[in-house]
């Protein structure tokens, strides 16, 4: 070791030699480019920057250096110190994308298996259908109303024009609440359409009326293929003044395309219901062969019998009687009436082949319509 | 109504070239339900000819029978030989023979064949083997000269003739008639209608006595008779033949006259044996538990609303409906008396009702026939029965009473238009109603409010008045342009049209429905869903959401689940609503619980293959309602008054909308991530605060013992202090009693109960840092961690935001016997600083002294 008044000669301290810094440098890069990880990158690092590396301790050489020679020695140091700690960094950039790349390779898993670990719940399609019903009209502005399911027969039949010898009463396959006295003569029937609804709201209310009325009802058929004693109906009123069957066909033409899809109108049959005159049976464009099966025995159409055409429900004008018995002013007022079957709707719009299964609440059934229908 | 076309063809001209088709479509454009259009030729294929029995030889086999070997000329250069079993008939007859190769109805496939010794080469037909009647002691015989051997079997007895099969609404009773289906044929295509044209004889009462004692019920009363008629005398083909594609039976000429003519004309009649009747025909209503045999044989217990004929023994008929066999018609009866009454349309429906005897007379009467028809169906009946029967007419013609008053109506010429919403002016509005059979008059009247004369308001449009009151019809007190106003009085045939809108709907339908242009209303502004409706959808989509699937089971109950529920005697669920029909006997009552619909569901659905189940159903229950006394009749005429109304409120049931759940197997299924979880009570009560979140409320859970749920695993949930519902597993008795996957779990709460949630209240969060202490307290077991839970949050006090029960552990050996310690985490901050851990320590000591205070809480070290 030099003693502190020695004359200065850089060349005689070795560590601060040129040539032993660019060894030390060389060294460095070598060690570096051997360490193929960061650990050994690390221990490298430690080596060749790291306060007992050969450069650390050619820095602290310099302070035995005379005045005049230590900034020179210090310019080359540092440039040395420098370079190695940009070799370091570039190799510990490469070495670090290489293990994330290597990190992601090893965490990969397989995205397909899946992931039913909570059951699938889901919505039966008759509510939803009848969701949609409302949807569609309450866009109009028009109003969702509902009433008993246990109805008084008055509401049921007698306020609807329905007589109590009236043979549509008898035809309606009635379930008949029993009375007290074990007779049939309760005066409460299970509604046998969800028309007591509109009696209802036209008792209650002054026009305009605006409403549909979806809901369950009953008739007294034995469960098959298209019947079952209960069931659900939607059905529509307005009453208002002027209102004709240019409006009922118009509501019905709206309905249909919103159900069906665009294109998809309906036709109007004479037909016969105590609660409207004149009556109508609305027939629905078949929407699947648009009518095209008719006189074309080449493309037979299942779905309508290659009529063209499919059986909707019944319509028509409210029987100005109707109005009378509700407190409504048929002189003043007129207003028109729908009603379709809404698993009837289901069958066509969802292709439901069998009411049973729409029926028997088989969950594979409501499983396969999810939120909507 | 099933007739053939050719029959409907004699009353109208339809164009030659109209195919069945093209009829039944334009009867089902002017509103007649044409439900097929088919022939009695249908099930028939291959060679059927007229054959003539050139000879025969009568062959007696060993098994007793004889059988005749014919040789038949059917046309062909030789005769076939044919082994036929009947002998009603001889050499040189006409007779229909099948071929080999033909096909008959059913199927029936004919070949040469070898059979009694002899190759039959065909076979000879009876009436019944071709599918156009019941006879089947012989074959069929054709008259004589009706056709020659090879002519098409089919041809010459009319089976290619289509047959419109035509479904009647209540108010068209008329097309329960060729006359009417005619009628409706010629005004759809426009063509001429030719009613009945025949002389009758001048009304002396002197045909049977009649007196009619009930002129409400029997408005008019008719009688014709015959004499000398032959009882052997068969009924011709021809009426057979029409009678059986109507799908009547042909039973003995004088019954198959009074059908055929009752299918023409649409008047039903009925014939008495004049031999077997005892003194005058009268018309009544029954005494009470009067009897009466009706032609079925069934002993009928007579009602005091019941219409009959009588004579001097008592009814012979229970009107309108049918005959009584006393008097009914026998294979010696000659003299004949022919009834054709116009009852009480009403008291006919109450009859059918009452005795469940729907007839093809009653259908019509019940509909409403023309009463001018009687002295035409009559005079056919008593033509037929001479021409096919050998009778005589006997003279005398008697008619009881003037049939109903007829009514004209006052019809605005505009009223049509106004209401289909098309152009239909008065000259169109005329002539369709004239089309229909209607008397149409312009009433001058109408210029009386301009003119200044007085108006008197105090009838209406629509008023029915008495044509022969025409003159003084009042008119309407309308001031807007009705373009005039029509007085129009309806044919007699059709008593459904008492209104305007009756008329209108006649002439729109003969305009055509399909010129009704389309336009949608436009309904003023309204509200939407309301929001009880919302809340339904929102708190069933999160049901779903959670895992259920939602399901629509039939409200019908059997009482018995009550009994496997283990319900109390004086269990409100019991006390159901009962069905007086019942689809099933097994389920005549109305649920007061979707519970019983459920579980079977959940049953059928385990049996059906699916194991891990969670299913809801929303819907109503029906519930006994303030009072059973039937409530008031109220009439229809004008609107009920709010007492009448609220009379019959209170009779309807109340039924509030209940949401159930059930639960069996796996709730979290078991996979590759690991265990899964079997459902339990903690997702029924889950389930519930569900509903609850969608409302926007939190339910008070307690502990509760409810049958059919198990009593150490059921929850009462109470919102603001009522329970409005109970969850939790069930009984495991009720659970093995109906078959359900062990541990099935279930909910059910009344949703009414439930409101909107009004509009949310936002939160103040504080940005400061919180403070996480936990904390484990051991308490008694049988205090609920709800309660130890609230007593943390009280003695916390305000610095705690948040607090999360997140472990339960029970260890005797480490804890003492009867004890659990509930672990909690806490969050703590301040509003307005950064809390310090002193402070939460703090708060966290209070609610430790809380718990403490309340359970004798302590600390778990
Ligand atoms: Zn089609």
């Amino acid at each position: 070791m030099s003693g502190a008044n020695d004359p200065y000669d850089p060349k005689q301290v070795a560590a601060l030699s040129p040539d032993a810094l660019a060894a030390g440098v060389a060294a460095a890069r070598a060690a570096f480019d051997q360490a193929t990880n960061l650990d050994d990158l690390h221990a490298a690092q430690s080596a060749h920057l790291g306060d007992r590396s050969p450069l650390a301790l050619a820095n602290r050489e310099i302070a035995a250096l005379p005045p005049a020679a230590k900034a020179d020695a210090g310019k080359r140091i540092n440039a040395a110190r420098s370079e190695v700690r940009q070799v370091y960094a570039e190799r510990l950039a490469l070495l670090q994308t290489e293990r994330d790349a290597r990190v992601l390779v090893e965490e990969s898993v397989d995205v397909t298996l899946p992931w039913d670990r909570r059951l699938e719940g889901a919505r039966h399609p008759l509510t939803t259908t009848q969701e949609l019903v409302g949807d569609v009209f309450t866009a109009m502005g028009w109003e969702v109303a509902e009433g008993p399911e246990i109805e008084a027969e008055w509401f049921n039949f007698d306020a609807l024009n329905i007589g109590v010898d009236h043979p549509a009463r008898s035809l309606m396959d009635t379930f008949f609440v029993q009375g007290p006295d074990g007779s049939a003569d309760s005066g409460l029937v299970l509604r046998t359409h969800t028309s007591p609804v509109q009696a209802r709201v036209m008792l209650t209310r002054t026009p305009p009326i605006y409403i549909v009325c979806p809901g369950k009802v009953f008739r007294t058929d034995e469960l098959d293929a298209t019947h079952s004693p209960v069931f659900h109906q939607l059905e529509g009123l307005v009453v208002d003044k002027g209102i004709t069957m240019a409006h009922l066909k118009g509501t019905l033409d709206h309905m249909a395309e919103a159900f069906f899809g665009p294109g998809i109108i309906t036709r109007l049959r004479p037909s016969y219901f105590p609660f409207t005159e004149p009556s109508a049976e609305p027939d629905l464009l078949c929407f699947v062969c648009r009518g095209e099966s008719v006189g074309n025995p080449d493309r037979p159409c299942r779905t309508c019998g290659s009529e063209g055409w499919i059986e909707w429900g019944g319509c028509g004008m409210v029987n100005p009687r109707v109005l009378r018995a509700c407190g409504i002013d048929p002189e003043v007022y007129s207003g028109f009436a729908f009603g379709m079957g809404i698993e009837r709707t289901m069958m066509f719009r969802n292709n439901a082949a069998d009411m049973r299964d729409i029926v028997e609440g088989d969950v594979r059934f409501t499983a396969a319509f999810g939120m909507e229908a | 109504m099933r007739a053939s076309v050719s029959w409907i063809a004699e009353h109208v001209d339809l164009p030659p070239e109209l195919t069945p088709r093209e009829l039944g479509e334009a009867l089902v454009r002017v509103g007649l339900e044409v439900e097929r259009v088919e022939s009695a030729a249908d099930g028939i294929s291959g060679p059927l000819v007229v054959g003539r029995v050139l000879s025969f030889v009568d062959e007696p086999q060993k098994n007793g029978k004889v059988i005749r070997w014919c040789s038949v000329d059917v046309g062909e250069d030789d005769p076939r030989g044919i082994v036929c079993g009947a002998h009603n008939f001889a050499e040189g007859d006409l007779i229909v023979a099948v071929l080999p190769g033909a096909t008959l109805p059913g199927g029936f496939a004919i070949s040469a064949r070898k059979t009694y010794g002899h190759v039959s080469d065909g076979m000879i037909c009876s009436a019944r083997e071709l599918g156009i009647g019941e006879d089947h002691a012989g074959i069929l015989v054709l008259e004589a000269d009706s056709a020659k051997p090879g002519d098409d079997a089919l041809d010459v007895l009319g089976l290619r003739e289509a047959v419109l099969d035509i479904a009647v609404t209540p108010d068209r009773g008329y097309c329960l008639s060729v006359r009417g289906l005619a009628r409706e044929a010629g005004a759809a295509l426009d063509v001429a209608f030719h009613d009945f044209v025949m002389a009758l004889p001048a009304v002396d009462q002197s045909a049977y006595p009649v007196t009619v004692a009930d002129p409400i019920g029997c408005d008019q009363f008719s009688a014709r008779a015959v004499t000398g008629l032959d009882p052997t005398a068969p009924t011709p083909p021809s009426i057979a033949s029409r009678l059986h594609a109507a799908g009547m039976r042909s039973i003995s000429l004088p019954v198959d006259v009074t059908n055929y003519v009752m299918l023409e004309t649409g008047q039903p009649l009925h014939a008495f044996d004049r031999a077997r009747l005892n003194g005058a025909i009268g018309v009544r209503r029954a005494s009470a538990g009067e009897k009466l045999i009706t032609l079925d044989g069934v002993i009928r217990v007579l009602d005091p609303d019941d219409l009959v004929v009588t004579d001097d023994s008592g009814p012979i008929a229970l009107a309108g409906v049918m005959g009584g066999a006393s008097t009914e018609i026998s294979d010696e009866t000659t003299d004949i008396v022919l009834e054709a009454a116009h009852w009480h349309p009403a008291s006919i429906s109450r009859a059918v009702r009452r005795h469940k005897l729907p007839s093809e007379a009653a259908k019509r009467f019940e509909r409403g026939v023309d009463p001018r028809i009687a002295g035409v169906a009559l005079q056919r009946c008593v033509d037929l029965l001479v021409e096919h029967g050998g009778a005589s007419a006997a003279p005398g013609y008697t008619v009881i009473g003037d049939g109903p008053a007829r009514v004209s109506i006052s019809l605005p010429a505009n009223r049509a238009a106004e209401l289909a919403g098309l152009p239909i002016d008065a000259t169109t509005v005329r002539a369709r109603l004239e089309q229909v059979g209607c008397v149409v008059t312009t009433s001058t009247a109408d210029k009386s409010t301009s003119d200044g004369s007085t108006v008197d308001g105090s009838t209406g449009i629509g008023a029915a008045t008495e044509t022969t009151e025409a003159t003084e019809t009042t008119e309407a007190t309308e001031t807007r342009d009705t373009g005039g106003l029509f007085t129009v009085t309806p044919p007699t045939w059709r008593p459904d049209l008492t209104d305007p809108a009756d008329l209108v709907e006649e002439v729109v339908r003969l305009v055509g429905y399909d010129q009704i242009p389309s336009i949608l209303p436009s309904a003023p502004a309204g509200n939407g869903w309301t929001p009880q409706q919302r809340l339904r959808r929102s708190a069933s989509r999160s049901l779903a959401e959670a895992g259920y699937a939602e399901v629509i089971n039939y409200p019908f109950l059997a009482p018995a689940v009550h009994d496997a529920f283990g319900l109390p005697a004086a269990d409100e669920r019991r006390r159901a609503i009962r069905l007086a029909n019942p689809i099933s006997e097994a389920e005549p009552e109305m649920r007061t619980s979707l519970l019983p619909g459920l579980l079977a569901n959940l049953v059928r659905n385990v049996g059906r293959g699916s194991r891990d189940l969670a299913i809801f159903e929303m819907g109503l229950v029906y519930l006994p309602a303030e009072t059973t006394t039937p409530p008031p009749r109220v009439g229809v005429e004008h609107r009920p008054s709010d007492a009448e109304l609220a009379a019959i409120e209170r009779t309807v049931p109340r039924q509030p909308r209940h949401v159930a759940t059930a639960t069996a197997g796996e709730f979290d299924r078991a996979g590759w991530w690991g265990q899964g979880r079997l459902s339990g009570w903690a997702d029924a009560v889950e389930a519930a605060r569900t509903i609850a979140r969608a409302a926007g409320v939190e339910l008070e859970v307690r502990k509760g013992d409810v049958p059919p749920w198990h009593p150490g695993r059921c929850a009462e949930l109470l919102l603001d202090g009522a329970v409005v519902g109970v969850a939790g597993e069930l009984n495991p008795r009720v659970i093995a009693a109906l078959d359900l996957p062990a541990r099935t779990s279930a909910m059910e709460l009344n949703f009414d109960a439930f409101s909107p949630p009004p509009p949310a209240q936002a939160p103040i969060l504080s940005n400061f840092p919180p403070v996480l202490l936990d904390l484990a307290l051991v308490v008694p077991e049988e205090v609920p961690a709800a309660a130890v839970l609230a007593a943390v949050r009280t003695g916390a006090g305000e610095l705690l935001e948040s607090v999360r029960l997140f472990d339960v552990y029970s260890d005797p050996a480490r804890l003492g016997p009867g004890l659990r310690s509930l672990a909690f985490a806490l969050k703590f901050r301040a509003m307005d600083r950064t809390l310090t851990v002193d402070e939460a320590t703090a708060a966290r000591d209070a609610a430790v002294a809380e718990a403490a205070a309340r359970f004798g809480a302590m600390l778990r070290a």
